[in-house]
C-alpha cells in the first residue's frame, strides 16, 4: 500500500478550517486525493454506488474509490448515452473519460438498470477490467449468504490479478477492523446529527462522510478521530429549526448547496446519503472474512430502494428512521431519472400520508445551481409545521 | 396451391387466436377469483407454474396492448394522478392503472396477482412486484440469476463458477417450489414438471430454428411485426402442447416460404436488424416507414432478450429436472441480459449471416435496462463493421414523446444513405 498520505491538510487546523478543506477537497472535480495516490504507485479499484466490499480491495493495498458522480460538464460522456438517464452516469464517465480519474479496475452493480449497463459501456472504453458485481437480489433465500461469499472470492481472485499480490486470511481481517471502526466513528457522527443537530449541519456532516470516499480508511479514521470531540465541544446555539430526515441521497449526490440550502431551513437528523458507507450496521464478524462480509451485507444491513429485501419493508424503515431520530417530518427526494428513487416517493409519500406525518417533496440533479424556489417552499413548508 | 393457402398466414393467424384465447381465459380466472401468478418474459418460470396450474398472467403484454390499442396514455395518465413520475417506466404505470380499475383491460380483466415470480433481468421487475405487494398484499419471489460479469467472458458450463451459480439457483427453485404448494395447496409432481419441460424443448429448438431460417433472402418474416406475435407465443405458452403445435406449425410455414422463394415483402431491397424495444404507440406505421422504402427487419434482439433467450434453443435434460431446469434458466436469462448490455457482440456476427444492410438502433425513455448503453453500443459497433446505423429514440408506450415527423425524416434520411451506398457498391467504390 502507498504509505504517503493523499489528505493531511487539516491537521493542527481549527474545527472551521478543518471543514472547509473537507469541503474544498470533495468539491473539487480533478480528484487531487486519487492523483496523489496514484503518484506514490498505488492503484485504484473505482466502485459505483450504492454498496462495495471495499474492504477487499483495500486487503490487496489499492485504494476503493467510490464514484458517485462529480459537478463536471459531460464533454465525452453524452455520446455515449442516450438521453434520459440520470446525471450521475454521465458525470461519472466523464470523469474517467475526461482523464480527471485514472483506474485499475471499474465494478458497478445491478443496483438499477442504467447502473448495471454501466460496466459494458466503461469496458467499451477501457482495456483494464470492467465488471459487474452481482450483489444478491434475492438476500430471503437460504443460499444467498454462502453465494455471495463465493462472489467475494470471485472479486478477490480478480483484484489479486490486478494489485499483483496475494489477499490472505490476515489481511482481509486487518482491514475488516479498519473499517470496522469507519462505520462505528460515522456511527458516532450520525449519532452527534440525531441528538445535537445544532453542532453539525447536514452539509458539514455530509463533506466528514463523502470525504470517506476519495481518500484510505485509515486517513478518514483519523480524520474523524480527531473531528468528533472537536464537534462534541462546539460552542453552537441550538436553534428553532424543525427536525427532518433526508432521504433520496442513496446514489446521485444532491449539491452542497442544495443540502445548504435544507440546513438553513431544518436539522437534518437522519438521511440515506451516501448509505453506502454506513450500509452494514455493526461490526463485521472476521472469523471468516469474506463470510462475515457477506452475512453483514445481507442480514446486518441498512436499507435503500434499490434493494428488495421481505424483511426490510423500505417504507416501515423510513418511518423507523423518523421515529428513532424524533423528526418531525421528512424531505423525499429522488434525483432526475433515478427510477428507483422516483417509484420509491410514492410509496413513502403514501405512508407518510397515512401516518399523518409531514413531507416535502422534490426531485434533484448533481449538477442543479440554482436553489431559490426550493429555499422559498422549503422555508412555507416548515413555517406551516411551525405554525400549524 | 391448396397447400399454400393453408400454410401462409397461418402463424399470424394462429397466433391471435392464441392470444384472444389467452386473454379470455385470464378472464374466466378473474371472474371465478382463482390464483393467478404475476411473471415477466425474461425468466417466467412457467415450467415450474404450470406444474401448480396457476395461470400465468404477464403484465408486460397487457401493457403493450394498451400501447398497441392506442389507449396507454389514459393509464398512464391515471397513474401519474397517483404519484407516479412522468420518469418511470410506461409498462409499470399502465400496470399500475390497471390495477387501479381493478383489472379493467382492453382485451378483458385480469386477474389479481396471488403470486408474483421475477427474475433480476431487469430491476424494474422488482420496485414492479413491490408495487403489488403493497396493493395487494402479493407474495413476491426473485430468482436471482447472476449474469455474466465482464462482457463477452460468462461463466461456462462445468466451471467453478458456473457450478457455484447453478447451485444458487436450485436452491432458489427449491424455495420458488415450496411457496407454490402452500399458496396452491398442490403437491409438486416432477413428472408433471418433465412432461412440460418436454414441451419446452420443442418449443425452444423450434424458436431457434425459425429466427435461423430468416437468413433466406428474401427474408420470410419481419422480425419486429411478425415477431411480436412469435414471441408472444413463445411466452405465454411457454411448456404447453398448444404452443408446440403453434411452432411446430411455423417451422413448417417458414421452410415452405424458404423453399419457394417468398418474402415478406414483395420487394425486398434492406435487410435491417432492430435493436432495442418496438415503438408500440405507432407500432404498425413505425414499421411502414421502414417497409415503404424496401426495408425489412430480419433479426431483431428483441426476439432474445424478450423471449428470456429462447433463440439458443436450450435443451432441458429431463433425467435431471430441476438441475437443468437451473442450468437453462442460468444460461438464457444470462443471455438475455447480455443481449441488451452487449448486443454488439453476436450482431457483428450477424452482419454477414444474415446479410445485413443496416442495422437500427432505438432506445427507449421507459426501459433503461435496454436503453442506457445503446449510443455506446452503437459506436463500438461501427468500430467494428462497416455497417450503416440508425438511432432514433422515443417509448414503447408513451406517445408524448413519440415525435413521428422528426422520426420519419431520420429514417427517410438512414435510407437515403443506404441507397447511395448501393449505387456506390455498384460501381465498386465501396
Amino acid at each position: 500500500m502507498s504509505s504517503s498520505l493523499v489528505f493531511d491538510e487539516w491537521k493542527n487546523q481549527s474545527l472551521e478550517e478543518i471543514l472547509w478543506l473537507c469541503q474544498e477537497m470533495v468539491e473539487d472535480t480533478e480528484m487531487p486525493t486519487a492523483k496523489k495516490w496514484r503518484k506514490n504507485g498505488g492503484k485504484i479499484l473505482g466502485h459505483f454506488q450504492v454498496y462495495f466490499p471495499e474492504e477487499i480491495a483495500h486487503a490487496a493495498g489499492m485504494l476503493p474509490l467510490k464514484i458517485c458522480g462529480s459537478s463536471v460538464e459531460c464533454r465525452h460522456a453524452d455520446s455515449r448515452f442516450g438521453s434520459y438517464l440520470c446525471s450521475i452516469l454521465k458525470t461519472s464517465l466523464e470523469q474517467v473519460l475526461s482523464e480527471r480519474l485514472e483506474l485499475d479496475m471499474f465494478v458497478t452493480h445491478p443496483i438499477c438498470d442504467a447502473a448495471r449497463n454501466l460496466g459494458s459501456v466503461w469496458g467499451r472504453n477501457f482495456e483494464y477490467p470492467c465488471q459487474i458485481l452481482y450483489l444478491p437480489q434475492n438476500p430471503n433465500s437460504k443460499y444467498s449468504v454462502q453465494y455471495l461469499r463465493d462472489e467475494y472470492e470471485r472479486l478477490k481472485e480478480t483484484i489479486e490479478k490486478i494489485a499483483g499480490t496475494t489477499i490472505s486470511d490476515d489481511d482481509l481481517k486487518y482491514s475488516i477492523s479498519v473499517f470496522n471502526k469507519n462505520r462505528f466513528l460515522l456511527r458516532k457522527l450520525y449519532d452527534i446529527k440525531r441528538q445535537s443537530p445544532w453542532l453539525v449541519s447536514i452539509n458539514e456532516a455530509y463533506v466528514l462522510t463523502r470525504i470517506g470516499c476519495m481518500i484510505p480508511r485509515e486517513e478518514h479514521n483519523e480524520l474523524l478521530e480527531t473531528v468528533l470531540p472537536m464537534l462534541d465541544n462546539r460552542k453552537a446555539k441550538k436553534q428553532d429549526k424543525i427536525k427532518v430526515v433526508f432521504e433520496g441521497g442513496f446514489c446521485e449526490q444532491p449539491p452542497l448547496d442544495m443540502l445548504r440550502t435544507i440546513g438553513r431551513s431544518c436539522y437534518v437528523v437522519d438521511d440515506d446519503l451516501l448509505i453506502g458507507l454506513r450500509w452494514i450496521l455493526d461490526d463485521v464478524n472476521d472469523s471468516d472474512p469474506l463470510k462475515g462480509l457477506a452475512d453483514a451485507y445481507i442480514n446486518k444491513s441498512s436499507y435503500s430502494p434499490v434493494q428488495h429485501d421481505l424483511r426490510k419493508l423500505k417504507e416501515d424503515m423510513l418511518m423507523e428512521r423518523i421515529n428513532s431520530s424524533n423528526a418531525e417530518a421528512a424531505i423525499i427526494t429522488a434525483a432526475k431519472m433515478c427510477e428507483p428513487g422516483l417509484e420509491e416517493q410514492v410509496t413513502y409519500t403514501h405512508t407518510l400520508d397515512e401516518a399523518d406525518i409531514p413531507y416535502f417533496m422534490s426531485e434533484f440533479e448533481e449538477n442543479m445551481t440554482s436553489f431559490d424556489h426550493l429555499e422559498i417552499q422549503l422555508e412555507t413548508f416548515v413555517e406551516n409545521i411551525i405554525f400549524d | 396451391m391448396n397447400d399454400a393457402k393453408n400454410i401462409l398466414g397461418r402463424g399470424n393467424r394462429d397466433g391471435a387466436k392464441l392470444f384472444r384465447d389467452w386473454f379470455s381465459e385470464l378472464s374466466k380466472s378473474a371472474e371465478t377469483g382463482n390464483p393467478a401468478a404475476y411473471v415477466f418474459v425474461m425468466g417466467s418460470m412457467a415450467e415450474i407454474l404450470r406444474v401448480f396450474d396457476l395461470p400465468m398472467v404477464f403484465p408486460e403484454i397487457n401493457s403493450l396492448q394498451t400501447a398497441v390499442r392506442h389507449v396507454s396514455d389514459d393509464y398512464l395518465n391515471e397513474a401519474e394522478d397517483y404519484g407516479y413520475s412522468p420518469d418511470i417506466c410506461g409498462y409499470v404505470k399502465a400496470d399500475v392503472a390497471m390495477q387501479l380499475r381493478g383489472g379493467e383491460h382492453p382485451m378483458g380483466r385480469i386477474p389479481k396477482p396471488s403470486i408474483a415470480v421475477l427474475t433480476n433481468a431487469c430491476n424494474t421487475y422488482l420496485k414492479w412486484g413491490e408495487i403489488w405487494e403493497r396493493m395487494h398484499g402479493t407474495p413476491m419471489f426473485t430468482i436471482d440469476v447472476p449474469a455474466t460479469r465482464q462482457a463477452g467472458n460468462p461463466s461456462m458450463p462445468g466451471s467453478e463458477q458456473f457450478e457455484r451459480e447453478k447451485k444458487y439457483i436450485v436452491a432458489q427453485l427449491e424455495e420458488l417450489i415450496e411457496l407454490c404448494e402452500k399458496i396452491t395447496g398442490i403437491k409438486f409432481d416432477i413428472d408433471k414438471l418433465r412432461e412440460i419441460m418436454n414441451n419446452a424443448n420443442k418449443m425452444s429448438s423450434c424458436f431457434k430454428r425459425i429466427l435461423d431460417l430468416n437468413k433466406s433472402k428474401p427474408s420470410l418474416f419481419n422480425a419486429l411485426t411478425d415477431g411480436t406475435i412469435y414471441l408472444g407465443v413463445a411466452n405465454t405458452f411457454r411448456g404447453t402442447p398448444e404452443g408446440v403445435k403453434y411452432f411446430n406449425d411455423l417451422v413448417e410455414e417458414l421452410e415452405y416460404m424458404s423453399e419457394n422463394g417468398i418474402g415478406t415483402l414483395t420487394d425486398e431491397k434492406y435487410r435491417l436488424s432492430f435493436i432495442g424495444v418496438p415503438c408500440y404507440p405507432i407500432f404498425r406505421r413505425f414499421n411502414e416507414m421502414f417497409t415503404e422504402w424496401g426495408g425489412t427487419f430480419v433479426t431483431s434482439t428483441y426476439l432474445w432478450f424478450a423471449t428470456g433467450g429462447a433463440n439458443l434453443g436450450s435443451v432441458y435434460d429431463l433425467k435431471n429436472p430441476i438441475e437443468s431446469l437451473a442450468q437453462g434458466i442460468l444460461i438464457s436469462v444470462r443471455d438475455a441480459m447480455d443481449s441488451m448490455f452487449n448486443p454488439e457482440i453476436p450482431m457483428a456476427k450477424m452482419i454477414d449471416d444474415f446479410s445485413l444492410d443496416g442495422v437500427v438502433y432505438h432506445p427507449i425513455k421507459s426501459c433503461r435496462t435496454v436503453s442506457t448503453g445503446l449510443a455506446d453500443n452503437r459506436r463500438a459497433l461501427m468500430e467494428m463493421k462497416d455497417i450503416q446505423t440508425l438511432f432514433i429514440e422515443s417509448d414503447m408506450m408513451d406517445k408524448r414523446v413519440v415525435a413521428e415527423a422528426q422520426m420519419k425524416n431520420r429514417i427517410d434520411a438512414f435510407f437515403e444513405g443506404l441507397a447511395s451506398r448501393k449505387s456506390r457498391e455498384a460501381v465498386g467504390e465501396v
